[in-house]
């Protein structure tokens, strides 16, 4: 082989890491981006007054109960993928996705307690606005936990490929990510619905 | 038992791999169509643009025809538009309001932000940065996919019996809330919010990959600190657009609900025809709030890739390096940062606290500060420059132009006093079409005459894009100047007629002389669209690097393929500003030059990189420099 010999002042390689998660992380911040553009919208319309305070749903406190347990499923799932330990990975990841659809269910149910509670989407009076915003802003959470239900699909029928190990962590490392994300978000948007009431 | 799938390895720099010669022996479908090649996506961005552009421009003539000779039988109009011509030959005011409308929408998000960054962010990062493509080829497909849904649902927007959008480019609720409002409120007003949440998606996407790419994907020896102004702009534009299009899509996510499923977010106590609503406790303000924490940062997305193109631009032509380029890249992060915290400037009439006010107009009034030492920083790497004017560089030095003409104005109207007697009115309009619009609109002239060789491997015309220039220029500022006389005696914009007023009778003859000038900008951008097609079929053909530029994208093959370089990617040694450098053989020295290949121009501290370094490399071959094979 020619080899040309002449000697250059070395290229450093810039930092850089893997690209996918790095995008995946990019996304979070947009959607973080929505959610705070609705509680500040939420906080700029309480501040005008006239504004109904109410009860949230007891189903509410059940179900983030349940969605801080899945990540901890998800988490065990990824240490075992760690550790090769795959059928573990099979049913942590198998739970999560059980336990996401069951958050799923619970929220449909504290929105039937909130209408028994009678507080609705399209309120009859200038105070119920405060209503609408639980909705929608709970209901917008649950299409992104729709997403991450997908994403959580995706990694599980990787597992049962036995394509989730040691050595190919990229997928769950993401799906792991995401879904914590999920999980701080619902909590971040819980407990700003409970104290700014 | 142990797994069979050993394709685990590294996707992270597999980008690398797919490098020697890629023969992509695709179909039609998969190399002009669905591509994921950066560079063809780019393309696709443009020539959607330009469409976008063109109709954009007929539809703000038809409404100049308007303001400017409302006695004009405009009944020939009729096969065109149709029902929107009344009886007597004029135009329809719903209609009139439609078009401001679509022309608004038209030209700040699908012609500048998707036309714009679309192009240019796609085709430059990746070549400026020395990388194959970008992160993920299949969100970038998506990303103008989606761009091209949301545009064929504006676009059929135009044909609705009720018309399109008509509540203006900012949708205030609670006009565009209400169908009984205004026709446009109607079906129109929906498909807008469609088109724009499938623009928003775009956005993010492509955004999502600019960011990634710019950070992850640089070829060896591309720090920060060597990036070409051109990639910080598109940079920055795209964590401003990431940070800011999720809120209005909140916004528009609000309307959406108050327009379809009866809530009130945004309405109250409304009356129409005596009756009262059953819409009640929300706040019309609250959209504003949202909809400008987009809108103002959205103004900078548009900018802000001129900025870089044009820094790009003069400094080449300049044949000098760009006049601090750290200030430069500081003053683009100060504005980005700012232009998050300045929104509420286009409130201030609407009953706002005053002493908010006053902060909202402090911070406002900073931006004067980066903006300003961009324009120094530009007049100083032009003064005493070798200056090649080439159409690229006239549009350049247009575009500085009017950013600082229409900036200037910018002072006025960010004074929360003057700005009670300015707001709304052509004042307001001639500010941001100068500052904003076509300082923009020159930049992606700038960029489409400066890299049309790298893009179709062949030159523009010269002597048509001087005279595209020109009459463009000249133009412009005929349109925009006398609007600013028009603002401060009083009139609105978004009017459709003035004559009905005692008090606006006046001014018409410059209104006259607006629309005339109007045709014939509109009439320059002809001249532009023929050298273009014609260019790309039978234009002369393009030398490898025409411009002596320092960049990497020069160091492709005329025709690069996917993948860009045939061999490796060259890596960079120095900053891409080195022109006229003292002692050099040439007037530019690219980036891809090791130092130690130009002992006759290094200073001092260059010397010293190379000698450390050749005390540590000797004996041991660089990698970058094994011939491929």
């Amino acid at each position: 082989m020619e080899i040309d010999m002449k000697i250059v002042e070395e290229a450093k390689k810039p930092l850089s890491m893997h690209p996918k998660k790095f995008a995946l992380w990019l996304f979070m911040a947009s959607v973080m981006m929505v959610f705070a553009a609705l509680t500040s919208a939420y906080i700029v319309r309480q501040a005008e007054g006239n504004w109904m305070v109410f009860d949230l749903p007891s189903l509410f406190w059940v179900n983030t109960g349940i969605i801080l347990l899945s990540s901890v499923t998800l988490h065990w799932g990824y240490i075992s993928a760690k550790r090769d330990d795959l059928a573990t990975v099979k049913l942590a990841v198998g739970i999560t996705t059980i336990l996401g659809v069951g958050f799923l269910v619970g929220q449909w149910f504290a929105w039937e307690q909130m209408v028994v509670a009678n507080v609705y989407l399209v309120g009859d009076r200038p105070s119920a606005v405060s209503g609408s915003f639980v909705y929608v802003i709970s209901g917008l959470h649950g299409l992104h936990i729709v997403s991450g239900i997908i994403f959580l699909l995706i990694v599980l029928a990787a597992a049962f490929r036995y394509e989730i190990h040691s050595k190919n962590l990229t997928r769950m490392e993401m799906c792991l990510t995401y879904w914590h994300f999920l999980d701080a978000l619902w909590l971040y948007l819980f407990l700003f619905m409970l104290f700014n009431r | 038992m142990a797994t069979t799938d050993i394709h685990a390895a590294q996707h992270v720099h597999s980008h690398d791999e797919h490098g020697h010669d890629e023969h992509h022996a695709g179909n039609f479908w998969t190399k002009y169509i669905f591509s994921e090649d950066h560079k063809v996506i780019a393309k696709q961005y443009l020539i959607t643009g330009m469409l976008w552009a063109l109709l954009g421009g007929i539809l703000s003539v038809i409404f100049r025809l308007q303001l400017g000779f409302p006695d004009m039988d405009v009944s020939w109009l009729r096969p065109v538009l149709g029902g929107w011509i009344t009886e007597d030959g004029k135009l329809d005011p719903e209609f009139y309001l439609a078009l401001v409308t679509m022309h608004g929408t038209i030209m700040v998000f699908f012609v500048l932000t998707a036309g714009l960054s679309g192009t240019f962010s796609n085709f430059l990062i990746p070549l400026q940065i020395g990388a194959r493509d970008m992160a993920s080829g299949f969100m970038n497909m998506l990303s103008y996919w989606f761009f091209f849904a949301s545009s064929v649902v504006m676009f059929s927007s135009l044909f609705l019996s009720t018309g399109p959008a008509a509540g203006g480019w900012t949708i205030y609720p609670p006009l565009s809330a209400l169908p009984q409002a205004i026709q446009g409120s109607g079906l129109g007003m929906t498909l807008w919010l469609i088109a724009m949440a499938l623009f928003i998606v775009s956005t993010l996407l492509g955004g999502i990959n600019y960011i990634t790419t710019v950070i992850n994907l640089r070829t060896r020896g591309m720090s920060f600190s060597r990036l070409p102004l051109t990639i910080w702009a598109f940079f920055f534009t795209a964590i401003i657009g990431l940070l800011s299009f999720p809120v209005l899509f909140a916004a528009a996510l609000l309307l959406i609900f108050d327009r379809s499923f009866g809530t009130s977010f945004y309405l109250s106590d409304i009356y129409i025809g005596g009756e009262a609503l059953p819409n009640v406790g929300g706040s019309p303000i609250l959209f504003q709030h949202l909809f400008w924490f987009l809108g103002h940062p959205e103004v900078y997305i548009v900018l802000l890739p001129a900025l870089g193109i044009t820094s790009e631009i003069i400094a080449t032509n300049s044949r000098k390096p760009i006049f601090g380029y750290k200030a430069m890249v500081g003053s683009m992060l100060f504005i980005a940062i700012l232009s998050f915290v300045v929104w509420a400037h286009h409130m201030f009439v609407t009953g706002m606290n005053p002493f908010l006010g006053s902060i909202f107009m402090l911070l406002t009034l900073i931006i004067a500060v980066p903006s300003a030492v961009k324009i120094f920083n530009y007049v100083t790497t032009l003064w005493q420059g070798n200056i090649r004017f080439t159409p690229a560089m006239l549009f350049s030095i247009g575009m500085v132009s009017f950013f600082l003409t229409g900036g200037i104005t910018g002072i006025f109207l960010g004074n929360s006093a003057i700005d009670i007697q300015l707001h709304d009115t052509y004042f307001v309009v001639a500010h941001f079409h100068l500052v904003m619009g076509s300082a923009s609109f020159f930049g992606m002239l700038a960029g489409i005459y400066h890299w049309f060789p790298k893009m179709f491997g062949r030159m523009m015309d010269r002597r048509l894009g001087y005279i595209h220039f020109w009459v463009t220029f000249v133009g412009v500022y005929l349109v925009f100047f006398p609007m600013h006389y028009i603002g401060i005696a009083g009139f609105p914009r978004r009017y459709y007629s003035f004559t009905n007023f005692d008090a606006f009778s006046g001014f018409s003859d410059l209104n006259q002389l607006v629309s005339i000038a109007a045709i014939l900008t509109l009439s320059a951008q002809f001249i532009f669209l023929f050298n273009f097609v014609y260019s790309i079929f039978r234009g002369r053909l393009a030398p490898p690097n025409p411009w002596k530029s320092n960049t990497l994208e020069w160091t492709t093959p005329r025709f690069p393929q996917h993948g860009n370089w045939p061999g490796e990617i060259p890596a960079v040694y120095r900053w891409p500003y080195d022109y006229s450098k003292p002692g050099a053989k040439e007037d530019y020295i690219p980036q891809h030059i090791p130092y130690s290949e130009t002992p006759e121009s290094n200073l001092p501290h260059e010397n010293e990189l190379i000698k450390l370094e050749t005390d540590q490399a000797s004996g041991h071959v660089q990698e970058g420099h094994r011939p491929a094979h």
